[in-house]
């Protein structure tokens, strides 16, 4: 095994076109599990820890280009304003350590169904986008075209994950997570919500519900069309349950050890209904400080 | 009779001891900074010039027959320096704790998941895996039996041992019975003596050690072609008494040191590497060192039975038991470990501390193709108290009681019989322990404005909605020792020497510290009994008498009896040379602040003065009082040493909606005879406590077809700090007439009663009926 060691970006990609298919590895979270538990065994490792530019990130006040090895501790330190429902996903990511370790581009590259920020990511918004470098160029690839499988991606071997850009927050957004103990746990399920005022748009994330990360689109179809934007009055109960029921028919989980598929349905209607609530609150209070 | 509210700094600290840091008060353990500051070493940080790296090949298969083992490929790899299998063995090829039903090496079949089969010895630990897995073993796969009724069913569903292989006390796939009848039994006569009549069937998942300290020792081939291991275990002696067949050695070239002990919790009392590792050195000529990743671990030693049981209670309408039908049925997996001496306690403890004149009790211990369980923390009295505890509260809600008065108005009380009629002859403040949790002030109400102390806590899942609070209570019953006549005993030598103008008492025993602090409180008997400040604690090795195991709360009653013992002996050697010397004739002498002080004539002489060079040096054997075997049929016979009583009150916020649950708060208030170190006693009660939560709503190891799904602990949940509540704990001090001090065994008794208080606590909560352990969110949302 090969273990490569760029001290540029540029070197990254150099390194990456001439091992296509090396692993990247940045904060070890996932990677270093993997291998001590030998369920992978890649012919060579790209060491990112010496890009600094990857722990960057930078705002031009209408999105965040969040740099890839950005860690979960600094997203819930310095960006809980323009990004509330992934700082929200960030608080929730293992234990002290881990978040100090582990980043959204972490995330991205694992792809696992149960990855705590991808929720989040979809919720904030279909401009949401993953930023992939190579020498052959950059791509900017949808968030919602992103997750092909489980742990599967649409990245080139050759690409790397430079940033993922996500719209600041024009509006209320949410996150939970269901896991059976309190803290340092892998989703049983997971969901995100976002109000999108500015277009009168709802945005929603399903975890650890699908083979992929996931939206409820026609929850949010449905939502958006229920919701009394103009005058802030709280849904009728029926539309909140309808908006639980959509969001429960939207995933495709399975049984297995951490929860059952019944559950996991029956669980993402709680946290659609509960996250609904939450958001409205939060929207009016908005609405009344505008009015 | 005194109590100790622990919150109360003051009494942590007792003054009326002469000695500094005695019994009684509360030094801290020596490797406590090292453990939380990283640098204490473990026996996974053992290393030795020139060592090599020994793994195990494990069978993926519940059951199958072996048709061949290549191990051709493994010895082409450069590095490899030995594969073994069972053909290997210069030995015996069968070993275990109480029946030697259990392969060291499989021989021509496998009976659970994860049984080793061949090991490899090469010079990097990776090389020693690749090799591994180039292994070719031929395997005809057999359907496991798994069920209590495929095992109870071997004309068709086969057997784990075959008969004519069967070694163990009962017969078919049953390893081990205990029947036992008290009073009139349990019949239709009886039956219509009670007014009230509750019956439920309760079910306890297999729950794990969890130690953090992986299997690991280090093997080092001796001249006299003996070996050397350095291992982390609980029981040095009984190690090599398993290990000496196997290698063809008598026991004394067999020397064991123990080496840094990261947890055990009875995981350890088995052997793991042991054999594996000095098969490999011995075969090599090399230090040999075997470190288990985490998976593995959760392979290599046993488990908590799980448990399946059906009870059935009666009571008068006021309130008074009048019998308890009880069946226990324990999956000892596929080798016997410790299942008889486990089903023997569920059996002989499992009606609980309560007075019932007419018991039927049937526990019975099965072999199958799941992983092998034995001994963990509450041995057999964890699994039954989730059952005699859930009935209380069943029993209460028929009758219209309250679930604590219940049980006052049943508890055992000194003087008392057991159903297996042995008396009580010590302190048995069952009902004072309810009522003192009782009459504990409640936690303040919810503050949903705080995320941590909601159900889900950071996951956000709740900033209020469907949270239901509810307060349950329970109280146990757990032996102390080694029971059913085992011949239990404890090992200590002391010295007392001057080494630079001091005395200083040197304490040898060979007693397994695994975090439990033996040798804090070893130190502090030496501190009282000789009146010195400073002791050495000699490492455990083979190299004195047995210490009898680190389990069954034993180990301050026993290796703490031992050393007092000692301690006595060299006093009485010291005296004894005053008198001659000095012409002494005091009776009233102790040896106080360093020095021989006679409470009438004042100070006689400096210890070290009186020592010289001639240090004194004596070892002393403790023994328990004896007990006896329970009889087969009828479970009759005075079966256990001492008795141990935990109550607890639980209170808990659930997530109705999601079925989540966060423990807010749980009373332990206990009985300890006497606290040697009371910080140390709380710090068993909170560990006790803890993992008992653990037990109540999440700790499972999850088996489909005897197969586990969840070893790691990314999915083998234990509680992290934010699951774990405060842990308020009273003690209190009633002294058994029968033990050194007074003491009482400390470390189970709360893993035994606080479980049930948990579960309770979340019925009144949610209403559901909740007879299986661990609470899942399903149970409580009624998901399937």
């Amino acid at each position: 095994m090969e273990f490569l060691r760029p001290a540029t970006w540029d070197e990254a990609l150099v390194a990456m076109a001439e091992h296509p298919g090396a692993l990247p590895v940045s904060g070890g979270t996932d990677v270093m599990v993997e291998l001590n538990f030998d369920l992978r065994r890649p012919s060579a490792i790209l060491d990112l820890n010496r890009v600094g530019e990857l722990t960057e990130w930078s705002t031009d006040g209408s999105s965040v280009r969040l740099g890839a090895a950005v860690p979960y501790a600094r997203i819930i330190d310095e960006l809980s304003v323009p990004l509330p429902g992934l700082a929200l996903a960030a608080r929730t990511v293992g234990s002290p350590q881990i978040r100090n370790r582990g980043s959204v581009g972490g995330n991205l590259g694992a792809a696992s169904p149960a990855g705590d920020a991808h929720p989040a990511l979809l919720a904030a918004g279909r401009g949401v986008r993953v930023e992939a470098h190579s020498v052959r160029g950059v791509r900017l690839i949808p968030i919602d075209e992103f997750y092909l499988g489980v742990k599967r991606h649409c990245l080139a071997p050759d690409e790397l994950i430079r940033a993922v850009r996500i719209p600041v927050a024009d509006g209320p957004q949410q996150f939970s997570k269901v896991g059976t103990r309190n803290a340092m746990v892998i989703a049983v399920c997971a969901f995100a919500l976002a109000l999108h005022p500015a277009d009168r748009t709802v945005g929603t994330g399903l975890g650890s519900a699908a083979p992929t990360p996931r939206r409820a689109d026609l929850a949010e179809a449905y939502l958006a069309d229920a919701l009394a934007w103009e005058s802030g009055d709280p849904p009728a109960d029926g539309v909140v349950r309808r908006f639980g029921e959509l969001v429960a028919a939207a995933a495709d989980p399975i049984d297995d050890v951490r929860g059952t598929a019944a559950y996991r349905r029956h669980a993402l209607a709680v946290l659609a209904r509960r996250t609904l609530a939450w958001c409205w609150n939060d929207y009016r209070e908005q609405l009344g400080r505008t009015a | 009779m005194t109590t100790r509210p622990v919150q109360a700094e003051k009494n942590l600290q007792r003054i009326d001891q002469a000695s500094k840091d005695g019994i009684g008060q509360s030094p801290l353990r020596p490797d406590g900074t090292l453990k939380v500051k990283g640098e204490f070493a473990y026996s996974s940080d053992l290393w030795h010039e020139d060592m090599l790296w020994g793994t195990a090949l494990r069978s993926p298969h519940p059951r199958a027959n072996i048709r061949s083992v290549d191990v051709s490929a493994a010895l082409a790899v450069p590095g490899v320096h030995a594969v073994l299998t069972h053909e290997d063995i210069p030995g015996a090829k069968f070993y275990g704790l109480e029946i030697a039903d259990q392969p060291a090496l499989a021989v021509d079949k496998v009976r659970y998941q994860g049984e080793p089969v061949a090991l490899v010895a090469a010079d990097h630990p990776e090389t020693a895996r690749r090799a591994a897995k180039r292994i070719v073993v031929d395997y005809e796969v057999l359907t496991p039996i798994t069920t209590e009724q495929q095992c109870l069913d071997p004309e068709t569903h086969g057997y784990v041992h075959e008969p004519h292989e069967y070694k163990a006390r009962a017969h078919g796939n049953l390893c081990h019975e205990q029947r036992l009848v008290a009073g009139r039994g349990v019949t239709d006569e009886v039956r219509a003596l009670a007014d009230v009549v509750v019956a439920g069937e309760y079910e306890v998942g297999m729950q794990d050690q969890a130690f953090l300290g992986p299997e690991s020792g280090l093997a080092v081939p001796a001249e006299d072609g003996g070996v050397d291991l350095y291992i982390a275990t609980q029981w040095l002696h009984a190690d090599r008494q398993q290990m000496a067949p196997v290698l063809a050695l008598p026991e004394e070239r067999i020397r064991l040191t123990l080496a840094g002990v990261g947890g055990a919790f009875g995981g350890r009392e088995d052997l793991s590497m042991q054999i594996h590792a000095c098969l490999l050195a011995l075969h090599t000529r090399r230090p040999v060192k075997i470190v288990y990743s985490r998976d593995e671990s959760f392979f290599g030693h046993v488990h908590r039975h799980p448990a399946r049981m059906r009870y059935e209670h009666g009571a008068t309408r006021d309130g008074k038991l009048v019998f308890a039908d009880c069946r226990i049925v324990l999956d000892g997996g596929a080798y016997a470990s410790t299942s008889a001496a486990v089903a023997g306690n569920a059996a002989s403890l499992g009606h609980g501390p309560y007075v019932i004149p007419n018991v039927r009790m049937h526990a019975l211990a099965l072999y199958s193709n799941n992983p092998p369980c034995g001994a963990m923390r509450g041995f057999g009295a964890v699994q039954a108290a989730f059952g005699y505890e859930s009935q209380m509260d069943r029993l209460a809600a028929a009758l219209g009681m309250d679930p604590v008065e219940l049980r006052q108005l049943n508890a055992v009380a000194q003087g008392d019989l057991m159903p297996t009629g042995q008396p009580i002859d010590a302190p048995a403040p069952v009902a004072e322990l309810l009522q003192r949790a009782k009459d504990r002030p409640l936690p303040p109400p919810l503050d949903p404005s705080d995320q941590r102390a909601l159900p889900g806590a950071l996951s956000n899942t709740s900033h209020g909605e469907g949270i239901v609070r509810g307060v349950g209570y329970s109280v146990g019953i757990k032996n102390v020792g080694f029971s059913e006549g085992f011949d239990d005993y404890s090992t200590a030598r002391v010295r007392l020497e001057v080494i630079g103008g001091e005395p200083v008492a040197l304490v040898h025993t060979a007693a397994a510290e695994v975090g439990q602090g033996g040798i804090t409180v070893h130190a502090q008997i030496a501190r009282t009994e000789l009146g010195v400040e400073r002791v050495t604690i000699h490492p455990a090795t083979t190299g004195i008498g047995s210490a009898g195991s680190t389990s069954a709360s034993r180990q301050t009653y026993m290796t703490g009896g031992a050393v007092k013992l000692a301690a006595e002996a060299v006093r009485e050697v010291l005296l004894d040379r005053g008198r001659r010397r000095y012409g002494w004739t005091h009776r009233d002498l102790t040896l106080t602040g360093g020095q021989v002080v006679s409470a009438s004539a004042g100070v006689l002489a400096p210890l070290a003065e009186l020592l010289g060079d001639e240090p004194v040096e004596q070892t002393r054997v403790h023994r328990h009082r004896p007990t006896a075997a329970l009889d087969p049929e009828t479970g009759q016979g005075f079966g256990h040493v001492q008795y141990s009583f935990c109550a607890n009150r639980a209170v808990v916020d659930v997530d109705v909606e999601l079925g989540l649950v966060r423990v807010v708060e749980l009373t332990a208030v206990q009985d300890v005879g006497r606290a040697l170190n009371p910080l140390a006693v709380v710090g068993q009660i909170h560990g006790g406590c803890t993992q008992a939560l653990g037990l109540a709503v999440m700790e499972e190891i999850v088996l489909t077809d005897g197969k586990v799904r969840n070893a790691s602990f990314t999915d083998y949940l234990i509680p992290t700090i934010l699951d774990t509540p405060p842990i308020p704990v009273e003690l209190l001090e009633l002294p058994d007439p029968h033990a050194p001090y007074g003491l009482r065994g400390v470390g189970e008794a709360p893993t035994v009663s606080a479980t049930p208080s948990i579960v309770a606590a979340i019925r009144q909560a949610t209403g559901k009926a909740l007879t299986r352990i661990p609470v899942r969110p399903e149970h409580l949302t009624d998901t399937p």
